[in-house]
């Protein structure tokens, strides 16, 4: 499989980190050589928060990832900072409920989820994440149907096992799209 | 084989303290090494080990030293402005011939800098991290797996020389998760510590740890047996990896995050046809002199990549005595080199 290099980003809160984590424990499980690099600091606290997320076959050199092949951004400051580094050829998909532009780029394909409006309708407020996760694994394909399951299993601690089904949905809404 | 997990590295740091032996953390707060000092917390009090949150760094350095004196294996853990204010600690520890872990999740200075990554205490950590004649083991891992590796070899070198040993991380590392297998447990004392002060019971002379030497001949000759050993750690604990320099005409040299910025750029010259590789430092003292000397003889000229002003190139070109040109490239600040920027670099040097 080729290499992913990702940049999920937001702003702190819509879980763009735990996001992140769902895709790395799918590399893990899948015996894969995968890095997960959050942003810190001040900024996560109402401002923008993103994480770089490697996927490969071989050993991750730079775990910072400055030119993504894909993008996740769930806000418009997220997708304007990123836009422009994405690779040619790369995957962007935006939350488009909360973003009201077009992707100005023909190089790249841009997959416009209405994330928030789909988690609100179908009561998975918080969720548009994974619905962006699911999305993700339809169209980029970056493990295997029981992986991302078992993904979900191991990022939602056992306290919060109710969760679970809401996260199953949300891939399930994701995947459909 | 034990299954993988994905960990942060600064948790992958304080469990792998614990697997090595060491029930005994003191630690206070700081950006961005404090998930370690966190998980301790967690940790220490369910295996009936000593998580203790100082008043102050100063504080939990002294500890430290106080645990070492008693024979078990203690750590604390910092980022670089608490580092400075350890660095009397570790001179005493140092001065007492005492084993003890410290690590640095170095952010960027000086003062309180910012709390990026950063590699600017390359000089404090191997040269200067308190007063007196006195060098530290400095172990410089670029994975969180040989973060968990490292923290185990530290303890037992600094068993086996009797002398603090560092960890020198940075916020990248101790922020990103990768996969890792964690380590058998270890016992709690490796190996036997005659001299620790932990009571004797009447059968025993009774040990004395201090590092006040009033007599100069007595000083001198102690600071002299400790020198000795030091030479004997530069014959045989250098450690470096040499990544694709069999033909390489520029070789990088750089160690920890940006060893790992350097490895994209080199794989990057490589597929591009250049005659490029890597030499990456794992311990900083003792420096890898003889890794850099090989490089020198192999490659027409060497380039130090640091996230700092320029620190170990320092060490790079007494280690080449002018026999090839050295060149520097370096972020700093909180800033992470690109693979770009290193590659642009590389080219420059190839013209």
């Amino acid at each position: 499989m080729k290499d992913l290099n990702m940049v999920f980003a937001g702003f702190g809160g819509q879980g763009v980190l735990f996001a992140g984590k769902v895709v790395a424990y799918a590399g893990l499980i899948e015996g894969r050589e995968l890095s997960w690099l959050p942003s810190y600091g001040p900024e996560m606290r109402g401002g923008t928060a993103n994480c770089s997320i490697c996927l490969s076959d071989e050993p991750i050199g730079s775990p910072l990832v400055t030119n993504p092949n894909v993008l996740i951004a769930m806000n418009r400051p997220s997708l304007d900072k990123f836009v422009n580094d994405v690779e040619p050829g790369g995957v962007i998909l935006l939350d488009s409920s909360l973003i009201d532009v077009k992707v100005e780029r023909d190089d790249v394909t841009t997959y416009y989820v209405p994330a928030s409006t789909l988690a609100e309708e179908n009561g998975l407020k918080g969720l548009a994440n994974i619905i962006l996760v699911g999305k993700l694994f339809k169209e980029v394909g970056f493990c295997s149907a029981e992986t991302l399951d078992k993904a979900l299993q191991k990022c939602i601690p056992a306290r919060k096992a109710a969760m679970l089904d809401f996260n199953r949905k949300a891939i399930e809404i994701g995947s459909a799209l | 084989m034990a299954e993988k997990v994905l960990m942060k590295g600064n948790e992958a740091l304080a469990e792998a303290a614990i697997q090595a032996g060491c029930h005994h953390f003191f630690g206070y707060p700081i950006t961005p090494q404090t998930e370690l000092a966190a998980y301790m917390a967690k940790r220490m009090p369910k295996i009936g080990g000593t998580y203790l949150q100082a008043e102050s760094e100063i504080a939990a350095v002294n500890m430290v030293l106080g645990a070492s004196a008693a024979g078990v294996r203690a750590m604390t853990s910092s980022s670089s402005p608490g580092i400075s204010l350890k660095g009397e600690g570790i001179s005493y520890m140092a001065g007492s011939d005492l084993p003890a872990v410290i690590i640095n999740v170095q952010r960027g200075g000086p003062g309180l800098g910012g709390i990026q990554p950063s590699q600017a205490d390359y000089w404090q950590a191997t040269k200067a991290l308190g007063h007196g004649d006195f060098q530290i083991l400095v172990f410089a891992p670029s994975t969180v797996q040989e973060m968990v590796n490292l923290v185990s070899d530290a303890f037992d070198k600094a068993d086996q020389y009797r002398m603090p040993a560092m960890i020198l991380a940075d916020g990248m590392l101790g922020q990103m998760m990768e996969p890792v297998e964690l380590p058998e447990k270890k016992e709690q004392t490796a190996i036997e510590k005659p001299w620790a002060a932990c009571g004797h019971e009447g059968k025993r002379k009774h040990n004395i740890v201090n590092s006040l030497y009033l007599t100069p001949n007595a000083l001198e000759s102690l600071v002299r047996e400790r020198y000795e050993r030091y030479e004997t750690i530069k014959a045989n604990e250098q450690r470096a990896e040499e990544y694709r320099t069999e033909d390489a005409d520029v070789i990088v040299v750089a160690y920890g995050a940006s060893s790992r910025v350097a490895r994209s750029a080199v794989n990057k010259a490589r597929e591009e046809g250049l005659k490029v590789g890597l030499v990456r430092p794992i311990t900083l003292w003792p420096f890898p002199t003889d890794a850099i000397q090989r490089a020198a003889k192999q490659a027409k000229h060497l380039l130090v990549v640091e996230m700092s002003m320029g620190q170990m190139v320092d060490d790079v070109r007494l280690a080449v005595e002018g026999s090839v040109p050295v060149s520097f490239y370096g972020r700093t600040g909180g800033i992470i080199p690109t693979p770009k920027e290193v590659l642009g670099e590389i080219k420059k040097l190839l013209k």
